[in-house]
């Protein structure tokens, strides 16, 4: 079992806490002047995203957490779980609702992925920064208004749902920001 | 470029500046200045505290100083009167945004002083160096600890304070010191309302962190020990002197059997220290203040490493 020590602390560093995975987000060495130090950290747990604090006496051990960052690409949904593969090494992964939970309404078959794998299974699925994605679905808006101003909710084909100007239509293939779930720019199809 | 000093010309004046109007305010005080040694063959057995060995042919295992304590109680014993030091010491420890491992130490004693008094002189002097503090308050550890906590320091069970410090989300250690858990529950408690509350002495700490300090005749529970905050930095720690060689012999024991307990070096008791107690300590007050802590708090750098010129 690996260790690490309170000494080895820092941002990003990951550890085992009551059984899951967490990401050191701050670590603060406290050592008063007539007493035995310790070390007040924000960590935030990877399987649900919230982040709390805990104090370590300094010197002691924690558990390693072991959590990698891989890239890979989504294959397809059997309903049940997502099926992703390396595209280097053609290894598939499949992840469960809970680990696509925040990327699902974003991402299509062939998009690529940054995936966090806890002991070789995905844990969280994190969507591209940018995505491209036909309407599926949105009011017909006022004809000749090309300002942008106002708008309209639209249903994408993955069946996300985001506002966007009056004069995007139907069938239009639009940019959207998944950081944000905002609408970018309507994009060229290739 | 490494060569450079990383604090600004600026800075460095301004320390020179404060360390003048240190010196003067001693000489206005008629307390001596005095300088010890920075080596000794003697080390801290203080098990929160390690301390540099240094080596050489002549004189093997030598310890650089983490305080100058010992030997200014040799001086007070032989009649000195109230003195002061400014001096370099050591201390192997971690480096942080208030830590380096060679810092700048303000230590002096006052004859006749108890605690109180103490706190007075020092409150004195700092308000001289920084005028834009209110007048600072007095809160005893176990008030402060009662009010935020919620449990009396002196009296809740080890149990009880381990079920608080979890609560508040500390990984107990498979050891569970009582003195680590009052440390920790006091910061993680306290330290948000010190930060806001510019200058608190804290005092009359419980006995079991009474450190070189003597136990209260009114209550043997605490220690008359005192620790300065200024907006929630520790800038200072103080003592009514412990005179009992007999007391100080059998803490230095207790020490040592921690440190080995942890797995920590056996430094040699300085036994030329419990001689000259032996002999007899006047009644006396002292306190060591980080200066380079009282240098941030006068510029408002944010780093240590802002008011040294060559940080370590």
């Amino acid at each position: 079992m690996a260790t690490y020590s309170t000494n080895e602390f820092k941002g990003g560093l990951k550890i085992m806490l009551d059984g899951d995975p967490y990401t050191i987000v701050e670590n603060e060495f406290v050592k008063p002047g007539k007493g035995q130090a310790f070390n007040r950290v924000k960590v935030r747990n990877l399987k649900t995203g919230r982040t709390i604090e805990k104090t370590f006496k300094s010197g002691e051990s924690v558990e390693a957490a072991d959590v990698i960052d891989i890239t890979l690409q989504y294959l397809y949904t059997d309903g049940e779980y997502w099926h992703f593969m390396d595209q280097e090494s053609f290894e598939q992964y499949q992840a469960d609702e809970t680990a696509v939970r925040d990327a699902i309404k974003w991402i299509k078959e062939q998009d690529v992925c940054s995936v966090t794998l806890w002991n070789g299974s995905p844990l969280t699925v994190e969507a591209p920064n940018f995505v491209t994605l036909e309407i599926t679905d949105t009011d017909p808006g006022l004809k000749g208004d090309t300002s942008g101003g106002g708008g309209k909710p639209a249903t994408l084909e993955t069946g996300a749902v985001v506002r966007v100007p009056l004069f995007v239509q139907i069938g239009e293939v639009i940019k959207v920001d998944t950081r944000k779930g905002e609408y970018v720019s309507r994009a060229k199809e290739d | 470029m490494s060569w450079q000093p990383a604090a600004s010309q600026q800075m460095l004046r301004k320390r020179a500046g404060l360390l003048a109007r240190v010196r003067d305010y001693f000489r206005r005080e008629e307390v001596l200045e005095v300088e010890t040694p920075i080596m000794s063959r003697y080390g801290n057995p203080d098990p929160a505290i390690n301390s540099f060995r240094t080596d050489s042919d002549q004189h093997p295992e030598q310890y650089l100083h983490t305080s100058p304590e010992f030997p200014m109680k040799r001086l007070l014993a032989s009649r000195s009167g109230s003195i002061y030091q400014i001096c370099k010491v050591f201390r192997e420890e971690e480096t942080g945004r208030y830590h380096n491992p060679e810092f700048t130490m303000l230590e002096w004693y006052r004859i006749g002083f108890d605690h109180y008094q103490l706190m007075d002189d020092v409150e004195a002097m700092i308000i001289e160096l920084l005028p834009n503090l209110m007048a600072f308050e007095r809160h005893t550890f176990q008030t402060l600890f009662k009010n935020h906590v919620g449990l009396d320091p002196l009296e809740a069970t080890l149990e009880e304070l381990s079920a608080k410090a979890e609560s508040l989300g500390v990984v107990l250690p498979e050891q569970v010191e009582r003195d680590w858990l009052l440390d920790v529950l006091f910061d993680l408690s306290v330290g948000d309302w010190l930060k806001q509350s510019g200058g608190v002495f804290v005092y009359n700490y419980p006995a079991s962190m009474a450190s070189l300090a003597q136990i209260s005749p009114q209550d043997s529970r605490v220690a008359e020990r005192f620790e300065l905050y200024i907006d929630g930095i520790e800038l200072a720690n103080g003592f009514h002197e412990l005179q009992d060689a007999a007391e100080q012999k059998t803490r230095f024991e207790k020490d040592l059997a921690s440190r080995e307990a942890q797995g920590m070096d056996q430094p040699p008791i300085d036994q030329d220290f419990l001689d000259a107690l032996a002999v007899g300590l006047p009644d006396c007050s002292g306190v060591a203040l980080g200066l380079d802590r009282l240098l941030m708090l006068q510029t408002g750098a944010e780093h240590i490493k802002e008011v040294i010129a060559f940080p370590g």
